[in-house]
């Protein structure tokens, strides 16, 4: 039987306590996304998960709306989009009296005219003499806000702000970044584990030493080289090869490593068997280590995978900034700047570049910790 | 360029990585074998066919600028002409400099700690409640996230309108409710830095708690029975127990997570590009490498400092290497 003690329960509180700290930006960010954009700049995400109560301003169409009608002049409209969900509870004509009429009452301005307001937001504005102003007069109103959630934004942020594009872009820096490391590598850690030749001990030493090196160092000396380069040739010196070639070089050492350790686990009698039978490197690599390296090669390329998916730095210095080019974190950076306030749109976009680390996350945790796991062995 | 044409290379590109062992090793499959010399002579070109690719790698994009690096720190913006000890005596008087290396210094100190500290505690919690693997999941998953991700993440928490406005950032909101200003929390030198560090730790905690809760399952279930046996309380147990035995492990964890905060660009760069105060040296160095047409020369003395920090750590792992290697 399990007691339950105070320690178990403080424990489980305090738990429950980090779980919420952890989880609720996130969430924020992604109700922010599947609101209404209106909204979104006017309450905090967390009003919307109830109904809510809101206090709008609005200003009614002027003289250019006003229709005669039954020897009245009157204007009608819509103070908001019905399908918004919102239902008008009062309504009030004077900024210090926001509640003053309910639903059906007739508010009379000072200049006679009148207004009603049903709960959708329609109006109807009436006057026995011709309105004569540009401006509408204001309604002050109180409605009742149900959670109501939209995909507005998302079609918005794809197709308009260029974040599609950006997510294709990604793609297509991120799975040959992950890929050509993992073909290279592989066959660099089998020579390093199984092979013998002069040099090994030292080649491996300087893996270990890469393993480390901060990729600051590198950027100055490569992109001297991709002008260089470009120059040359007569070709752009910013590239998604380069791009790919730049990310291959950061990720080797890890991928490698991670590799080569993961080799050495191999029995050796297997190799050798294989030898005697006749087979040669290549036979021994195809047939025996790729089968047995699927576990090990889904972790690494879901490491370097989400490494590449989620780089700023190497996208930002070796890519134009130009839609064809532009990777979805510098997007993203870009609109903070250009769009800090377009909430709707910054945290859409931020949800969008998250899909496929989050897709990655659920689905395949189990390799992705396995690696984390296996990396840390050394650091 | 058009979305099919950037299928169609991506495909050439990682094809050509395929077709060149296969071709190449195809070939020597085919002509060798015959007899010991050839076979010999077989095995040796195999080895460079292996290796070239990656070891060329290697050199271009690692050795070669770790050694040009060093180089251009000693010559001009242009790397043209030799200046000697300019850019370092520019960088030990730059006010800029001093500003991000000392912020450097602290996210340093408090980056790794806290972070380690929060995965060891939570990894103990969770390991003794049912629910604890949903409760790591849930705590894990910002390391998938981008940084520029977690940026926009956190600025909206962070976000700040006048007073007389409502808040639609939760730290915000929370103040304003307990009846204290509003705050635009990122403009406010110093603390800023921490508000930044937040989002690092919020991030990098998952990392130490994945590892810890692997390393947790190898200690001795009959030493914490032991230890419960004796009456001795969780608290008790985890710090004369389970620091001790995981003494390896938070060493490790500690160095892994400040290699990452040694590098640190991305965060700062999306939420303040260094303003206010809260420069780093990675971004400094970005900076560098562009600001007046870009200047190699100061760019490269703060890639190499960055560079200095990690020397100790991978002398460490060398050293450790070569104890395995005698083994």
């Amino acid at each position: 039987m399990k007691k339950i003690s105070l320690s178990s329960i403080l424990s489980q509180l305090l738990l429950l306590f980090f779980v919420i700290i952890w989880i609720i930006p996130t969430f924020g960010l992604f109700i922010s996304s599947l609101r209404d954009k209106d909204l979104l700049a006017i309450s905090g995400w967390w009003t919307s998960l109830t109904t809510t109560e809101i206090n709008e301003i609005y200003r009614m169409s002027g003289m250019e709306a006003q229709v005669e009608e039954d020897g009245y002049f009157k204007i009608k409209g819509k103070l908001f989009e019905a399908n918004s969900g919102k239902k008008i509870e009062s309504f009030g004509i004077n900024s210090k009296k926001i509640n003053e009429f309910k639903i059906g009452d007739i508010a009379i301005f000072k200049d006679e005219s009148e207004v009603i307001v049903d709960e959708d937001g329609n109006y109807e504005w009436r006057s026995k003499t011709e309105f004569t102003k540009k401006k509408g007069k204001r309604l002050f109103t109180t409605s009742l806000s149900p959670p109501s959630f939209t995909l507005e934004n998302y079609k918005e942020v794809l197709f308009k702000e260029g974040i599609g594009r950006a997510f294709i872009n990604t793609m297509a820096v991120a799975l040959p970044s992950t890929l050509i490391p993992l073909i290279i590598c592989s066959f660099f850690a089998y020579s390093l584990t199984w092979m013998r030749f002069f040099g090994r001990d030292t080649l491996l030493a300087i893996i270990i030493a890469s393993l480390v090196v901060p990729l600051q160092m590198s950027l100055i000396p490569i992109l001297t080289i991709y002008n260089d380069f470009g120059a040359l040739f007569g070709v752009a010196a910013k590239s998604y090869p380069g791009v790919w070639m730049a990310h291959t070089g950061f990720g080797l050492a890890s991928t490698t490593f991670l590799l080569r350790n993961f080799l050495k686990s191999l029995p050796n009698e297997m190799m050798e068997a294989a030898k005697v039978d006749g087979a040669s490197h290549y036979d021994i690599f195809l047939r025996i280590i790729i089968p047995l390296s699927i576990p090990a090669f889904a972790s690494i390329f879901i490491l370097q995978f989400l490494w590449c998916w989620n780089d700023l730095l190497v996208g930002l210095v070796f890519l134009d900034q130009v839609p064809s080019e532009i990777i979805l974190t510098a997007k993203l950076k870009e609109l903070l700047g250009s769009r800090g306030e377009n909430w709707e749109i910054l945290t859409t976009g931020a949800f969008v570049s998250m899909t496929v680390p989050l897709f990655i996350f659920f689905a395949l945790q189990r390799y992705f910790i396995r690696g984390l796991v296996a990396g840390s062995v050394k650091g | 360029m058009t979305i099919l044409n950037l299928l169609f290379i991506v495909f050439l590109g990682i094809l050509f990585f395929i077709a060149y062992f296969h071709i190449s090793n195809y070939l020597l499959d085919s002509y060798g074998g015959k007899s010991i010399k050839t076979y010999n002579f077989e095995n040796s070109v195999r080895v460079v066919v292996f290796i070239a690719p990656a070891f060329i790698v290697l050199f271009v994009f690692i050795l070669y600028p770790v050694f040009e690096t060093i180089r251009l720190s000693f010559y001009d913006k242009f790397g043209r002409e030799f200046v000697g000890l300019y850019n370092y005596k520019w960088a030990v008087n730059d006010p800029e400099f001093r500003r991000s290396i000392l912020n450097n210094l602290v996210w340093l100190l408090v980056v790794p700690t806290l972070s380690t500290f929060f995965g060891l505690v939570i990894a103990n919690l969770a390991d003794r409640i049912w629910w604890g693997s949903i409760a790591k999941s849930i705590i894990f998953m910002p390391m998938a996230i981008s940084f520029v991700g977690a940026g926009v993440i956190w600025k909206f928490i962070y976000e700040y309108r006048g007073p007389d406005n409502t808040q639609i950032g939760l730290l915000n909101s929370i103040i304003v409710s307990l009846g204290y200003e509003p705050q635009a929390w990122l403009t406010i030198p110093i603390w800023n830095n921490f508000f930044l560090m937040a989002i690092m730790i919020w991030i990098q905690t998952g990392l130490a708690l994945v590892i810890f809760s692997a390393a947790l399952r190898s200690i001795p279930k009959e030493m914490l029975e032991a230890a419960r046996i004796d009456g001795a309380s969780e608290f008790k147990i985890f710090f004369s127990i389970i620091i001790p035995y995981l003494e390896q492990t938070i060493l490790v964890i500690w160095t892994l997570i400040t290699i990452i905060v040694l590098r640190i660009f991305d965060i700062i760069f999306a939420m303040t590009n260094g303003e206010w105060q809260t420069g780093v040296l990675a971004n400094l160095m970005y900076d560098w490498m562009f600001r007046g047409g870009g200047d190699s020369g100061r760019g490269s003395v703060l890639a190499i400092v960055i560079m200095i920090g990690v020397i100790p750590i991978l002398a460490w792992n060398l050293y450790k290497h070569r104890q395995e290697q005698k083994i």
